[in-house]
């Protein structure tokens, strides 16, 4: 049976000890609007002799789009695709009219990439440190990327936390993190690549209230079933196919026929 | 907070390294034992007034301890006890030193530093950015390398494997370069570096 998370109560995220509560993000990027519009044409790509995804075409328009599949069906591959990760070894991935082979400063502007453990994702060693990262390379000042900053801290209710070491936050808040550190360069539309597998159910719960909350174009790569239930469109991938594209009731179905 | 604390927070990262260079230089200089133990003593002093706490110097000496001990031994027995103990201090010294400019300089100031430090080099061919991007990481995977350790060590300890050091490092090697592939990923994501298709060939992704 299939549940809504969204209709779920959205508790805060616990820390590691279970002390700290971390409300959910008060109100998304004003700028953040949405990817219009990605285009996916004729895409193949094997990794050395195994081909991972053939002859994929689909274009995702929608603001929040589910992908499932089982292990190795090709859709975290998909995933890399979307933000110029991963260039195809045939076909083209087109985000808002730029080529992922060609604009891929300006896709990744664009496109921004959760990845499924927050312990690769976090590079610096404390919360606000970790937050300033990704504004280094755009040009801002000193000032500006603190109070840029310091809107993300609170928007995530990680104020409390901006000096702490990232190794001693919970898995719940590091994900937040990753979260944040992605949202805080302001992309039109966030790729998540399963991210809430290592998660307990509060902190799943509370992650799905975030990813509902965004503002931004969501594309969530999950075995989440729950996660996805309320989105516009969800995908079904099976050994390098999309094998059903639809609402996400009848692609659930399809996918757990499948999976029977 | 003490004047200390206070004064070392505030400090600019430049300053703090250059104090600490000088600093490191000084204690090579000094020849007598007993000079060179007060001085340990005072950084332990030093440690405690800046804040730090004494479960940090712990943190900072605990690794060390049997690397000393057998330091003290060798040099005791191959060449005198004065000099045993002059070495030992000295390196108390260096360490406790450098861990108090770590503990109290933020990261992004320590690395804005190195960046600014190392932007005449540019002409060679070194990239300031990359080799601050290395020290930041190095600061933030030291835990978590730890941790790996911690649990491959669990893990064969539970196949009855726990004493044997390859069963521990060949695991985290790769666990290692497994992260490091992701980490470059994430960096490559976040940061906008222009590197197309440097796709990492591997299953694990799917």
């Amino acid at each position: 049976m299939i549940h809504s998370s969204l209709q779920l109560p959205r508790p805060g995220l616990q820390s590691a000890a279970g002390s700290t509560s971390v409300p959910l993000p008060a109100a998304p990027s004003p700028q953040a609007s949405g990817a219009g519009r990605i285009e996916i044409s004729a895409v193949s790509h094997r990794f050395t002799d195994t081909p991972v995804l053939r002859d994929i075409t689909v274009t995702l328009t929608e603001r929040r789009i589910g992908i499932i599949g089982a292990n190795g069906s090709g859709k975290s591959t998909f995933a890399r695709l979307l933000n110029g990760l991963l260039v195809p070894d045939r076909g083209r991935v087109v985000v808002d009219g730029l080529d992922t082979a060609r604009d891929i400063k300006a896709v990744r502007r664009k496109v921004g990439f959760v990845f499924q453990n927050p312990d690769n994702q976090i590079v610096f060693p404390t919360v606000a440190e970790d937050l300033a990262f990704g504004l280094k390379g755009l040009g801002l000042g000193r000032a500006e990327r603190a109070e840029m900053v310091t809107q993300m801290l609170a928007r995530f209710g990680l104020e409390a936390l901006a000096d702490q070491s990232a190794h001693k936050l919970s898995g719940g808040q590091k994900q937040l993190l990753a979260i944040a550190g992605v949202l805080i360069t302001k992309p039109a539309c966030v790729v998540f690549d399963e991210p809430t597998t290592a998660l307990d159910l509060r902190n799943t719960r509370h992650i799905a209230g975030v990813i509902a909350a965004l503002s931004e174009t969501a594309i969530v790569v999950t075995h989440d079933l729950d996660l996805i239930s309320g989105f516009d469109r969800v995908l079904v991938f099976d050994a390098g196919r999309i094998v059903a594209d639809d609402t996400p009731a009848r692609a659930i179905a399809e996918y757990l026929r499948r999976m029977q | 907070m003490s004047a200390l604390a206070a004064l070392l927070r505030r400090a600019p990262a430049g300053a703090k390294l250059a104090a600490l260079a000088i600093a490191g230089t000084g204690v090579m200089a000094i020849a007598d034992w007993r000079v060179m133990v007060d001085l340990a003593l005072l950084a332990a002093l030093a440690f405690r007034l800046a804040g730090c706490g004494t479960d940090a110097l712990g943190r900072q000496l605990r690794p060390m301890l049997w690397m000393l001990a057998a330091l003290f031994l060798v040099q005791g027995w191959l060449v005198d006890w004065a000099t045993a103990a002059l070495v030992v201090a000295r390196i108390v010294t260096l360490v406790l030193l450098a861990a108090l400019v770590t503990l109290t300089t933020p990261a992004e100031a320590m690395i804005a530093t190195i960046e600014r430090l190392l932007a005449p080099f540019v002409r060679f061919g070194v990239d300031p950015g990359r080799v601050g991007l290395a020290f930041s990481l190095a600061l933030r995977f030291i835990p978590v390398i730890g941790e790996e350790a911690e649990r491959v060590r669990e893990a064969q300890a539970a196949r009855g494997l726990g004493h044997h050091p390859l069963a521990l490092i060949l695991p985290l090697i790769v666990r290692v370069l497994k992260s490091a592939e992701d980490v470059a990923a994430a960096i490559e994501a976040r940061s906008g570096h222009d590197d197309p298709g440097r796709a990492a060939p591997s299953r694990s992704v799917w």
